[in-house]
């Protein structure tokens, strides 16, 4: 056994991807998956998340590196093989069959009892709620009631790991929320494998033990939902990720664990050295809108005036867009308390925030 | 607004219209515009397509012609009691409606006369001439002396499938049957059945065709559907160019391709797999009927196929190869299933064209390979038999009908998808 089974159920090693044999849109890949995850591979579309799945489902193989599945290279084995279930983008129930039948499939497809079959159908369709639907076409289902029989179409044939593109990308809000949960309890309930694609950092945030941010072929960072948004170690990160306030400027000095980053406007801002090398280094400050306090009487290391520039008025908070050390793109949300409710266009405001809230990263 | 829930009487619009009558107001001026912009169309189809249609069904069983031409005689011919020869008041009235009858209408109904006993139409002829030297009675006893056939009751029993205004006579004709002298149906003359055979080479064709078009069009279209749309276009360029070469060249082509000395033989003989005295018959005959309407046709199954297979989601093949499914099994049990329509569509297509294909055969098929169509086209241009071309053709649209309604039953219409 190459590595402890229990770290690495799934393990890309240096794997790349061309399709073309100029670009490559996967680069290096390098990726461990307990058993037991679920991992989500976030990115905006054309980051290579998606032909990370399909090398893992077998659709796509790998130009060099290898994939291993519980220990075993499995690069040469047919995607029909791999035992890996899967919920595509539109379901991809079969409309020709019922509900049954389509569950069934995988299960005839193995040669299994009749008996059997019938037994491991009906406890998938109760595990979807969908016991009275056994007999309805796909397309007489509503979005959401295809979406729950192509997960358990998936799971049905209990295999080792599941792979789901972006299976909620046709569903509306509310009902992506619902199956968002959904998808989460039944993965806590049989504790299976999951690595899942998607676009949408709430469904990640959501979801994953661990999400991998992908952008350009290469992992960007990967790490858990908390600490992908409190410590994002890229600007790319920094902005993928929730609302995200930039200021631009160059190092001054670091100190250790933090440094100073001056701004064009001549500000200077206390933050946490994060991916900035030397003094002179062009930065990008990230910082959350929400760590930001209006006219607090705390004394932070940022203190700055602002202008607000634009109220938008958004029931459980007030977003307001202010001009601060330059930027007049810079976003705070304020509570709809009562307190900040005489807030005025125009008006001057102070701002500050902690150095450790602030994160000095590369300019990219 | 409790007004419109306790109220029982129809919906009004705020106006106090009925929201029904008000509703169809709006609507008219688009259906007439509507109309009107199918009205040429619809002329069109009805004058050029219906018409001719009704009329030929209608000619498929009209019998009025010798009744124009010979009233009287079928007059006094109905009371005749069909033994032995007919008076001499009926040989009298015929005696006198063939002497002072135009030539052309004789003509037309000794043609008529001649499909129920055949001897008629010289009879006719000859014996307008003879008459012009004959004044007076007893007609009977002169007629027989101009003609023996005159005597012969056979000729007078025939004349009686023709009383009535209609008869079945093109239709029994159009399968090998007759009726006999005393009006029974039955077979045709040994050597006289030619129709059966045709109807069951012209069925036999359009399914060897529908077949192989099936056969070779599947994978093209699969391919089509499935291929990187820079080269699935180029492809279907190539599917699409025969449609831009005329039928008649193309036709030709394959004249030149497959006769004895053609083409493909030369070839075969140059290349020594077969002995120059050994050359394929490849033309004239049934077998290049098949081959080139196959190949005339082919682009009416790939399109309908390539229409439906272009919907079917490459995600099925790979969801079901997911599932665990080998690609063949997962090609029988989840691609085939959803092109039935395409399928369907074309074959129906494929058939209905087939079944009433006409040039082709004529050019290529020699004395073996001619179809129903080109009994027709015989029976219209050269023996000017409108009433059996008329009776074929029916038989033709109702074996089609028939077709469509059991098609209809098994599959289901609303499966064709064409697009």
């Amino acid at each position: 056994m190459r590595m402890s089974q229990k770290d690495s159920f799934v393990k890309f090693e240096k794997v790349d991807k061309s399709y073309d044999g100029e670009i490559l849109v996967v680069k290096d890949l390098n990726l461990d998956v307990p058993k037991g995850e679920f991992l989500t591979m976030l990115g905006p579309s054309g980051s290579g998340k998606t032909t990370v799945l399909m090398m893992l489902a077998g659709f796509e193989t790998p130009t060099s590196g290898e994939i291993y599945l519980d220990g075993n290279p499995i690069s040469s084995i047919p995607p029909n093989k791999r035992g890996i279930g899967m919920v595509f983008q539109n379901y991809a129930l079969f409309p020709h069959m019922t509900v049954k039948e389509n569950l069934a499939f995988p299960l005839e497809v193995r040669k299994m009892q009749k008996s059997e079959i019938d037994e491991k159908v009906g406890n998938a369709l109760a595990m979807v709620e969908l016991q009275d639907f056994g007999n309805r076409m796909p397309l007489q289902l509503s979005g959401g009631q295809q979406q729950r029989v192509a997960l358990a179409r998936s799971l049905v044939f209990e295999p080792r790991l599941v792979l789901m593109d972006e299976p909620l990308g046709a569903l509306d809000k509310n009902l992506r929320e619902q199956m968002q949960y959904e998808i989460k309890h039944i993965h806590e309930k049989i504790g299976i494998t999951v690595v899942y694609v998607t676009h949408d950092q709430s469904e990640a945030l959501t979801m994953s033990n661990r999400i991998a941010v992908f952008n350009d072929g290469k992992i960007q960072q990967i790490s858990s939902p908390d600490i992908l948004y409190e410590k994002p170690n890229s600007s790319f990160v920094a902005q993928f990720i929730g609302e995200n306030n930039q200021l631009k400027g160059k190092v001054k000095s670091i100190n250790g664990e933090n440094c100073i980053v001056t701004t064009e406007s001549g500000d200077d801002i206390h933050a946490l050295k994060i991916n900035v090398n030397n003094n002179g280094d062009g930065s990008l400050v990230s910082l959350r809108p929400e760590r930001v306090a209006i006219n607090s009487s705390e004394n932070f290391e940022n203190n700055f005036d602002a202008k607000v520039k634009e109220l938008i008025y958004l029931g459980d908070h007030i977003r307001s867009r202010v001009e601060v050390c330059g930027n007049d793109q810079f976003i705070v949300k304020i509570p709809n308390s009562y307190k900040e409710a005489n807030l005025k266009e125009g008006s001057t405001v102070k701002l500050s925030w902690k150095a450790s809230d602030s994160r000095a990263l590369d300019l990219n | 607004m409790n007004q419109s829930q306790t109220s029982t009487g129809p919906i009004l619009t705020t106006d106090g219209i009925p929201l029904k009558v008000s509703l169809k107001k709006a609507e008219r001026i688009n259906k007439i515009r509507a109309f009107l912009l199918v009205l040429p169309l619809l002329a069109f189809i009805l004058i050029t397509f219906l018409v001719p249609i009704g009329d030929m069904l209608a000619r498929s069983v009209d019998d009025r012609q010798i009744n124009t031409v010979f009233p009287k005689t079928f007059e006094v011919y109905k009371k005749w009691d069909r033994q032995g020869l007919p008076s001499e008041e009926v040989y009298k009235t015929m005696f006198f409606e063939l002497k002072n009858s135009e030539g052309y209408a004789v003509g037309k109904a000794s043609t008529r006369m001649n499909y129920s006993k055949s001897g008629w139409k010289s009879l006719l002829k000859k014996s307008k001439r003879k008459f012009k030297k004959i004044e007076e009675g007893p007609f009977k006893e002169k007629m027989i002396a101009t003609d023996k056939k005159w005597a012969d009751p056979e000729y007078w029993l025939a004349l009686g499938q023709m009383v009535d205004p209609t008869t079945m006579g093109y239709y029994l004709n159009a399968v090998d049957l007759k009726y006999d002298s005393s009006k029974n149906i039955v077979q045709q003359k040994e050597n006289r059945r030619i129709y059966n055979k045709t109807w069951i080479k012209t069925f036999k064709v359009s399914l060897l065709v529908t077949l192989f078009c099936l056969l070779l069009g599947y994978p093209i279209s699969y391919l089509l559907a499935t291929l990187p749309m820079k080269y699935s276009n180029l492809l279907m360029i190539c599917v699409l160019l025969p449609f831009w070469t005329s039928l008649l060249v193309r036709t030709v082509a394959w004249m030149v391709m497959l006769q004895q000395k053609g083409v493909l033989n030369n070839l075969l003989v140059m290349s020594n797999l077969i002995a120059d005295e050994n050359r394929f018959q490849l033309m004239y005959n049934q077998t290049a009927v098949v081959i080139v309407m196959t190949q005339i046709l082919l682009p009416f199954m790939v399109l309908p196929l390539y229409s439906v297979m272009k919907t079917i989601s490459p995600t099925y093949m790979r969801a079901a190869l997911n599932l665990g499914a080998s690609p063949m099994h997962a090609f029988y049990k989840i691609y085939m299933p959803n092109s039935v329509p395409g399928v369907s569509a074309g074959c129906l297509l494929v058939f209905i064209i087939a079944i009433g294909y006409y040039i082709t055969p004529e050019l290529v098929g020699g004395k073996d390979g001619q179809m129903v169509g080109n009994w027709i086209a015989y029976h219209l241009k050269t023996t000017l038999n409108w009433g059996l071309c008329a009776s074929l053709g029916a038989i033709l649209l109702a074996m089609m009908t028939v077709l469509y309604w059991a098609y209809n039953k098994i599959v289901g219409i609303e499966n064709i998808k064409l697009g």
